[in-house]
């Protein structure tokens, strides 16, 4: 190769090097004042009111979310049917009519629900009783534990969450539920869903969902659906808070959580 | 030394285009899959890990099995496996591979897999997994490549690949570990909390591995000259057998923890498999071949008369894949689930799209093998003429 070829050469990687750093340069700047435009000066600037993009001041906040499921009041299947409905018609939970079925609040029998307590000679009338099950929003959430994305967390409120964007179906949280709270989605939900309701948004095929305590309620200062539609036999509160409902009711009743021994610590607790 | 791969006789060529044609069947069925979701597989809300899974773990412990040639070669300088040292870590290649393809077909949604590199969560054991079972793929592929090409050039293999191998030993038995610790460490699973459970699938790896690749092997030598030599497989005849021993007795302790104890949690799973729980048994016939196919292979192997009959082993040893096969391949991750945390049973059996999924990650790990044995034996061939 002669002198006047190389140094060509040399010339043009320098140009394209330049250039390539340029725009890099151009790319990074433009993204750091994307960056500033998100700050409160700019929003001011633009007119707009500080803080206007706040959560909700009625939002409902707490320490540790629990609820306490008085199954002395559920008398009728109707006292049942109500919580369910409510949870799935708001969360567009789709009806799957076989084992790959999505559950978030529903119903087991009571040794179905709490099969360590095996007693043959149980009251009659406990035996056929059904009782409510969810997810328990565990103060040590297995689930998160064995996640490999953290697609599922636990908030400071205690509420166990899914991001369902994050989620990449490994279902490992599923092995790790020691509570069966968690559902799969087999397939696309879509089509199994009776009315979507377009203010909850709808889940993809290939993600794991469950009870969330309705945190899109609480943000807006509202109980979780279950516990509105329960008239008073679901009872929801900040366990941090001594003179919450939730711990009267906790004080004053005998209550039961389900496999206490496995150490998660439910937040779900039972009046029988 | 990869050109090795294209030159080779007809019947070498017709295998090649019958994995590629049996391949491309297969990811028809994958396609429905990732278009269709896993519904198309037998899994349920309950029994939300099956045949995919299985494999996996089948194949951690195929793979993690090359330790029982590197330990004995490298560490006690036992020459006998010379020939055969290369074909164990390259069949170590093909299996993680696999392992890696069943945990994707396995996702619900495999476009996102780098999730969990870009939000890696330490506390999940899936991480360590992941990083474990790179690490061993790496380590195989720069070992053997190595070995393989010093040998090519007539060399002594360069020094620095000596401490790769001494990590290679520990190595093999992390990935089996972690892989053991993906079960054992669930709270709601009782038939998957033992602390055997690594110890377990350790043994059972080192039978079954071996045995898949001394099979492998008496193929090879029908259909090439190369041949590995008599007291290279009596002697991996004799690992196996330890080992299968050993298997049988880490399961008989589990056994007896589950049945002297008579906890519920501990004993449903076994009952499960073996006698079915309220009219439910769809794996009972397959535990029980399984077992009576393990004990026939312990019979075949433990005297020495039966062992090196060379007529007889191959039987012993396709009984004991078998019975592995069954046992941890089938049997151990569904009856994970069964009964589920209400104490009822849901059963599964793969659909037939699940078992062709399986087939398809399977010929892509026949495929490896394949290419990777070509290139050993093709350069050891050379070597020794």
């Amino acid at each position: 190769m002669d002198n006047d070829k190389r140094r060509f050469l040399r010339l043009m990687g320098i140009s394209t090097g330049l250039l390539a750093g340029s725009s890099l340069f151009g790319g990074m700047s433009s993204i750091l004042k994307l960056g500033t435009k998100f700050n409160g000066d700019a929003l001011a600037s633009q007119g707009m009111e500080y803080g206007k993009f706040a959560s909700d001041p009625k939002a409902l906040k707490a320490n540790r979310w629990a609820i306490a499921i008085d199954l002395r009041k559920f008398k009728t299947h109707d006292d049942y049917k109500r919580c369910i409905d409510a949870c799935d018609n708001i969360h567009n939970i789709p009806v799957i009519p076989n084992n790959q079925e999505i559950k978030w609040i529903w119903e087991e029998n009571y040794e179905n629900a709490f099969p360590e307590q095996q007693n043959k000679y149980l009251e009659e009338e406990l035996k056929d009783k059904p009782v409510l099950l969810l997810c328990n929003q565990c103060e040590y959430p297995p689930c998160v534990r064995v996640c490999p994305t953290g697609a599922t967390f636990k908030r400071p409120d205690g509420i166990v969450m899914m991001d369902y964007h994050r989620c990449i179906g490994c279902r490992y949280c599923m092995a790790g539920c020691p509570y069966g709270s968690r559902s799969f989605n087999f397939q696309d939900p879509r089509p199994f869903i009776k009315h979507i309701d377009p203010e909850y948004p709808t889940r993809t095929k290939g993600v794991v969902e469950k009870c969330d305590f309705c945190i899109e309620r609480l943000d807006k200062g509202l109980p979780p659906a279950c516990v509105e539609a329960s008239k008073g036999s679901i009872i929801f509160g900040d366990l941090s808070d001594t003179n919450s409902d939730i711990r009267k009711v906790l004080s004053n009743n005998f209550t039961v959580r389900r496999k206490p021994e496995l150490g998660t610590q439910p937040n779900v607790f039972y009046i029988i | 030394m990869i050109e090795k791969v294209f030159y080779g006789s007809k019947k070498y060529w017709a295998w090649v285009i019958f994995l590629i044609v049996l391949l491309g069947t297969c990811f028809h069925f994958y396609l429905m899959q990732f278009n269709e979701g896993l519904k198309i597989t037998g899994l349920s809300r309950n029994v939300s890990w099956g045949l995919y899974i299985a494999q996996f773990t089948y194949l951690v412990g195929v793979a993690a099995s090359a330790v029982m040639l590197v330990i004995p070669y490298y560490l006690h300088h036992y020459k006998a496996f010379s020939k055969m040292i290369i074909l164990g870590e390259f069949m170590a290649i093909a299996a993680v591979t696999m392992c890696m393809l069943f945990i994707f077909v396995d996702l619900g949604q495999p476009t996102r897999v780098l999730n969990v590199l870009l939000y890696p969560q330490p506390h999940s054991i899936m991480f360590w997994d992941m990083t474990v079972l790179a690490g061993y793929l790496g380590l195989n592929l720069i070992i053997g490549w190595t070995t393989l090409e010093a040998e090519r050039k007539n060399a002594t293999p360069p020094s620095w690949v000596r401490p790769l191998i001494y990590l290679s030993v520990a190595w093999a038995i992390s990935i089996h570990t972690v892989t053991a610790f993906l079960y054992a460490g669930l709270p709601g699973r009782p038939f998957w909390m033992s602390a055997i459970m690594a110890a377990r699938f350790l043994a059972s790896a080192f039978c079954a591995g071996p045995a898949i690749l001394l099979l492998l092997v008496f193929l090879i030598q029908k259909v090439s000259k190369y041949a590995v030599g008599e007291e290279a497989v009596n002697a991996l005849a004799k690992i196996i057998t330890y080992a299968m021993s050993a298997n049988v007795f880490f399961m008989l302790l589990e056994v007896f923890t589950a049945f002297y104890s008579h906890i519920p949690d501990e004993m449903n799973s076994f009952k499960y498999l073996y006698y079915g729980i309220d009219g439910q048994h769809a794996l009972v016939p397959f535990m029980w071949t399984s077992a009576g196919l393990g004990l026939l292979s312990l019979a075949l192997l433990i005297p020495p008369s039966l062992r090196n009959n060379k007529k007889l082993l191959p039987f012993a040893l396709a009984a004991l894949v078998m019975s592995t096969w069954i046992d941890k391949g089938l049997g151990l991750i569904v009856a994970g689930f069964i009964p589920n945390p209400f104490d009822k049973i849901t059963e599964y059996l793969p659909t037939f799209p699940e078992i062709m999924i399986a087939v398809g990650v399977y010929t892509i790990g026949v495929f490896i093998l394949t290419i990777l044995w070509k290139v050993a034996i093709s350069v050891k061939e050379k070597s020794t003429t």
